[in-house]
């Protein structure tokens, strides 16, 4: 049968794209991973022994007491293959990362991007089966990659020694902290200095650590101007301070013109002063932790040096220090004698270990090749065009209805600005975490902020170098037509997120002892009561 | 001429005309504007003192894969390295899953638009109940030192008490990121073994016990590779004074070993490495933390929780965080411990390997692993003046190779064996003075039997 074809004699328009996305979030409505399990399916077969192997094994559980024998099979899902990798691929595309989405609306975390060819190479069996006892002449390549990013990193920030070990920031705030209280027990001071000061809008780690490690914590309000209050320092400081511990620029991406003098002050009374650098990002060049006198410092090489957050971790914590400060290192240390790369273990005034080995080698690998193919001036470039985009997507921010930039008014900021809604929640009674329900359904990010929320209803935005300004007219479209929404038709923000993978959470349970299920048998074996 | 300003890949802003619309835009002059705050007296004047940047990503490929070349993987060789780092099969599903961008390049996304994350871990969570047994398990922390220590400040603000019981076994390593982690609360004290079987010394245990003990800790199987056959015993000895009894687990061994519930364990703890994680010269490591699903425990992890519940519309599950008031990210200092960015993509890639090896696949791994390990023990033990120790107690990967009546020292026998291309076990002479020059070696899934044989015969030709 001949087909009739219409003549149009020319293509059909498209219209253009609308402001804002029409997006829609995979919805696989997948299973629990035990709903998919059929009996007998295998996803893997482990290798079995050669028969020789089983015979001169004879019966390996003939010696293992009733107790020490599993009496049943851990109810794992039985699975073939591709059904555990679909289940996967559905669930991972049921996640917005930073390949997918203008990230900007996790502030403080950095979300920039994480170069492919970096993962590549960290997936080298080069790296990836290495076993970190394996004898030095054969690990020198990694051993190498540390011993140079240990460099690059002193000189990023004017310390004298640096060490990997950490495995992520929160760690490294904990290895600063454990290396101070070395220091003062060291000095025959450990008894007296029991307090450590640190600041309302620094990482709650700062304090939450410090306190592990044994200390009084005393948190610095911000004074009218948003700055940590010198006045509340100077009333804290004595021969109790072990340590201050804080962030420049904080978490309002405010710069603290003032550090040295805060550092100074807390160096009058005989205490350390610890850099956090989590917010590093938009003065990599620009100053750094020595110059304003800072005793010991740490990096998220996650954020700031680019390796993936991985849904949180694996990530990877730098530590830098003073020569006064380096006996108290981890071990071991990773040193070079001219020739070859080494460990030293011989370290008798160290903390000990921070956690197992070395550091989270993929990472440092990442790290190191991140920095590799920017240079002096590409990370110059990386901290310049992290402050202008902050400062532009401010400037458009700003114009929204119901936002404000509490603190500073007229100033610039940083690399991040700690936003408030209070106006529009005042107005509209809509909340900051409603609006991030809402900007979901744009197909993008939005985090609430640090509790306690000092600014309230907060909204942290920090657009790293990587998104281009086309991403953040974006997302200050969302931001812009959202709070329209508020002020017109608030109950779709009531109700949002409308294009998310799921609905609204039943959240009562996650309080409730009777109710909460961390585990699926937890989940089943409660629903049968 | 002036140098061409360069256009970098990985910035979209650095393209200068871009660079200076946007300045316009928001009135700046330069960038120097947005640094304004940043006092002269601490501003850096210089150019980074750094190595010349490799711009082109072919050059960069270049140099980095030459410095990795320096190294030589334990694919490249025979390896029986192990001390809480062990060489298993990462099945390619694994790798798969976490190298896609969705997941890899996500950060702490929230429940809506990272359902996936949140369903990923639970499931974590979920398997790893089921291979333990127990109806609470945490979203990964660093590792497995950090698992134990916080396992046991938990057993410390459960009980109130202070004390901590350690086997004497414990590694070395480990023992010293325990004691610095619970240094201001709480005291370690090492239990002696049994210099025969490597058990706990019963008596002593009993004579130390007492009202301030918050936890009996024993390993199953231990750093020395054996396992601990009285754990039954002590558990009741631990529950008799009113500690709590706190067991760290390889959770590879779980296909066999009964979970530590099952012997009376109230918080487990341990190390997720095994399950499908690549060694990564000891960047591999996440911890698990478990534990019955009781108020008084539950209420004491540090850690985050996710759990499940229902949402507006039939048929769907939701995730999130379980008593979250616990947790540094609500209440700071106040919180229990910290919570911070740890290895949650290393949890949701365990998930994986567990839902591919599922309850078959995990009991035939751990009786192939035990069969190796009793053929590699025997093989060795025909060697003249090598002996395994501790050989009359079970054990499940790793063993000790003692070398004191061979005359030779276990670095010299290791640089024999590595120019045979082997990596010999761990040298424990350094660590554990007691034994002598012994090594801890370890056999796993991926050690056939010419591997044993090879090991054996160049054992025998080293120590000769």
């Amino acid at each position: 049968m001949k087909h009739e074809t219409k003549k149009l004699g020319a293509p059909k328009a498209v219209a253009p794209k609308p402001a804002l996305r029409r997006f829609h979030q995979a919805r696989w409505d997948e299973p629990i991973i035990f709903e998919l399990s059929v009996a007998g399916q295998r996803g893997v077969l482990p290798p079995e022994p050669e028969a020789a192997v089983v015979e001169a094994a004879g019966d390996v559980f003939d010696n293992l007491p009733e107790s020490l024998k599993r009496k049943s099979a851990p109810a794992l899902p039985e699975m073939s293959q591709l059904h555990v990798l679909r289940h996967y691929a559905r669930l991972s595309q049921e996640n917005l990362g930073v390949d997918l989405n203008v990230d900007v609306g996790q502030g403080t975390c950095t979300m920039k991007y994480s170069p492919k060819v970096n993962d590549q190479l960290a997936r080298s069996h080069k790296l990836t089966d290495l076993h970190p006892l394996q004898p030095l002449s054969t690990v020198q390549g990694i051993l190498e990659v540390m011993y140079k990013l240990e460099g690059m990193l002193k000189e990023i920030s004017g310390m004298d020694h640096v060490t990997l070990q950490p495995g992520a920031g929160s760690a490294a705030i904990y290895a600063n902290v454990a290396m101070i209280r070395a220091y003062h027990e060291a000095r025959g001071e450990g008894g007296q200095r029991t307090e450590v000061i640190t600041t309302s809008f620094s990482h709650p780690s700062n304090g939450a650590a410090a306190k592990v490690a044994g200390y009084k914590i005393i948190t610095l309000p911000p004074d009218a101007d948003g700055y940590p209050d010198f006045e509340a320092l100077k009333a804290a400081v004595s021969e109790r301070t072990a340590a201050l511990l804080i962030t420049n620029p904080e978490d309002t991406g405010i710069f603290n013109p003032r550090i040295e003098e805060f550092v100074n002050l807390v160096h009058s009374v005989g205490g350390l002063c610890s850099y956090d650098q989590a917010n590093a990002n938009g003065i990599l060049g620009i100053t750094r932790a020595r110059d304003a006198g800072f005793d010991v410092c740490h990096f998220n090489l996650h954020k700031t040096f680019s390796t993936p957050h991985a849904c949180g971790g694996p990530a990877a914590g730098a530590c830098g220090v003073t020569k006064e400060v380096a006996p108290f290192l981890p071990t071991p240390t990773v040193e070079f004698d001219g020739e070859k790369y080494y460990l030293d273990f011989n370290r008798p005034q160290s903390v000990g270990k921070i956690r197992p080995w070395y550091g989270v080698a993929p990472n440092l690998l990442r790290a190191y090749a991140w920095i590799m193919s920017l240079g002096a001036d590409g990370l110059r470039e990386v901290a310049e065009i992290a402050a202008l985009n902050n400062n532009y997507l401010m400037h458009n921010v700003l114009k929204i209805r119901g936002v404000s930039a509490p603190y500073a008014k007229g100033k610039r900021r940083v690399e991040q600005v700690r936003y408030s809604w209070e106006q529009l929640t005042n107005d509209t009674g809509v909340h900051s975490e409603e609006i991030g329900f809402r900007v979901a359904d744009f197909g993008s990010h939005y985090w609430l902020s640090h509790h306690p929320f000092v600014v309230p209803e907060p909204m942290t935005l920090e657009p790293t170098e990587s998104y281009s300004r086309e991403d953040l007219d974006e997302y200050a479209r969302i931001l812009n037509h959202i709070a329209e929404e508020a002020y017109t038709n608030p109950e779709i923000l009531h109700t949002a997120p409308h294009n998310s993978t799921i609905h609204k959470i039943d959240q009562e349970s996650f309080d409730d002892p009777d109710a909460w299920a961390v585990t699926w048998r937890a989940y089943q074996r409660k629903l049968k009561k | 001429m002036t140098k061409k300003p360069i256009v970098y890949p990985y910035i979209p802003n650095s393209a200068p005309a871009v660079k200076e619309a946007m300045l316009k835009a928001v009135n700046a002059n330069s960038v120097e504007d947005f640094y304004a705050d940043i006092p002269d007296s601490i501003r850096f004047k210089g150019r980074l003192n750094l190595p010349e940047p490799f711009l082109s990503e072919t050059a960069l490929v270049r140099h980095v894969e030459g410095l990795l070349s320096k190294n030589q993987s334990t694919r490249e060789t025979l390896s029986f390295l192990g001390a809480g780092c062990s060489q298993h099969y990462v099945p390619a599903v694994c790798d798969e899953v976490n190298s896609r961008g969705e997941f890899l390049t996500a950060y702490a996304g929230e429940p809506y638009e990272d359902h996936g994350r949140f369903q990923a871990l639970f499931e974590y969570e979920s398997m790893m109940g089921e291979l333990l047994n127990m109806d609470v398990v945490n979203v990964p922390v660093y590792d497995g030192f950090q698992s134990t220590s916080t396992a046991l400040r938990m057993a410390g603000r459960i009980t109130g008490r202070t004390v901590a019981l350690l086997p004497a076994t414990v590694m070395p390593d480990k023992l010293s990121k325990i004691r610095d982690y619970l240094k201001p609360d709480m005291q370690v004290e090492l239990v002696a073994f049994d210099e025969a079987t490597g058990l706990l010394d019963l008596n002593a245990l009993k004579q130390q016990i007492n009202a301030e003990t918050a936890a009996v800790f024993i390993e199953n199987p231990s750093y020395l590779g054996f396992l601990e056959t009285q754990a039954e015993e002590i558990g009741k000895i631990a529950h008799a004074s009113g500690a709590l009894f706190v067991v760290g687990v390889d959770p590879i061994s779980l296909g066999v070993i009964n979970p530590p519930v099952e012997y009376g364990g109230d918080i487990v703890c341990g190390d997720i490495q095994p399950l499908g994680i690549h060694m990564h010269y000891g960047g591999g490591h996440a911890g698990f933390i478990a534990s019955k699903d009781d108020e008084r425990i539950v209420m004491e992890y540090p850690s985050r929780l996710f759990g499940v519940a229902t949402t507006s519309v039939e048929g769907e599950y939701g995730f999130g965080d379980v008593a979250y008031e616990r947790t540094s990210f609500a209440v700071r200092e106040e919180g229990k411990e910290w919570v911070g960015t740890a290895a949650a993509l290393w949890g949701i890639t365990a998930g994986v390997y567990l839902a591919l090896m599922g309850p078959q696949g995990m009991e035939d791994l751990g009786r192939g692993i035990m069969q190796r390990l009793r053929y590699a023990v025997r093989k060795l033990n025909q060697v003249s003046g090598v002996k395994t120790r501790f050989s009359v107690t079970p054990h499940f990967k790793e063993f000790v190779v003692d070398f004191n009546q061979t005359g030779k020292t276990v670095a010299q026998v290791n640089q024999a064996l590595l120019e045979k291309g082997i990596f010999g076990g761990k040298d424990l002479s350094a660590e554990f003075p007691s034994l002598g020059q012994c090594a801890l070696y370890c056999v796993t899934e991926v050690h056939t039997q010419a591997d044993l044989d090879t090991l054996a015969k160049a054992i025998a030709e080293a120590t000769k």
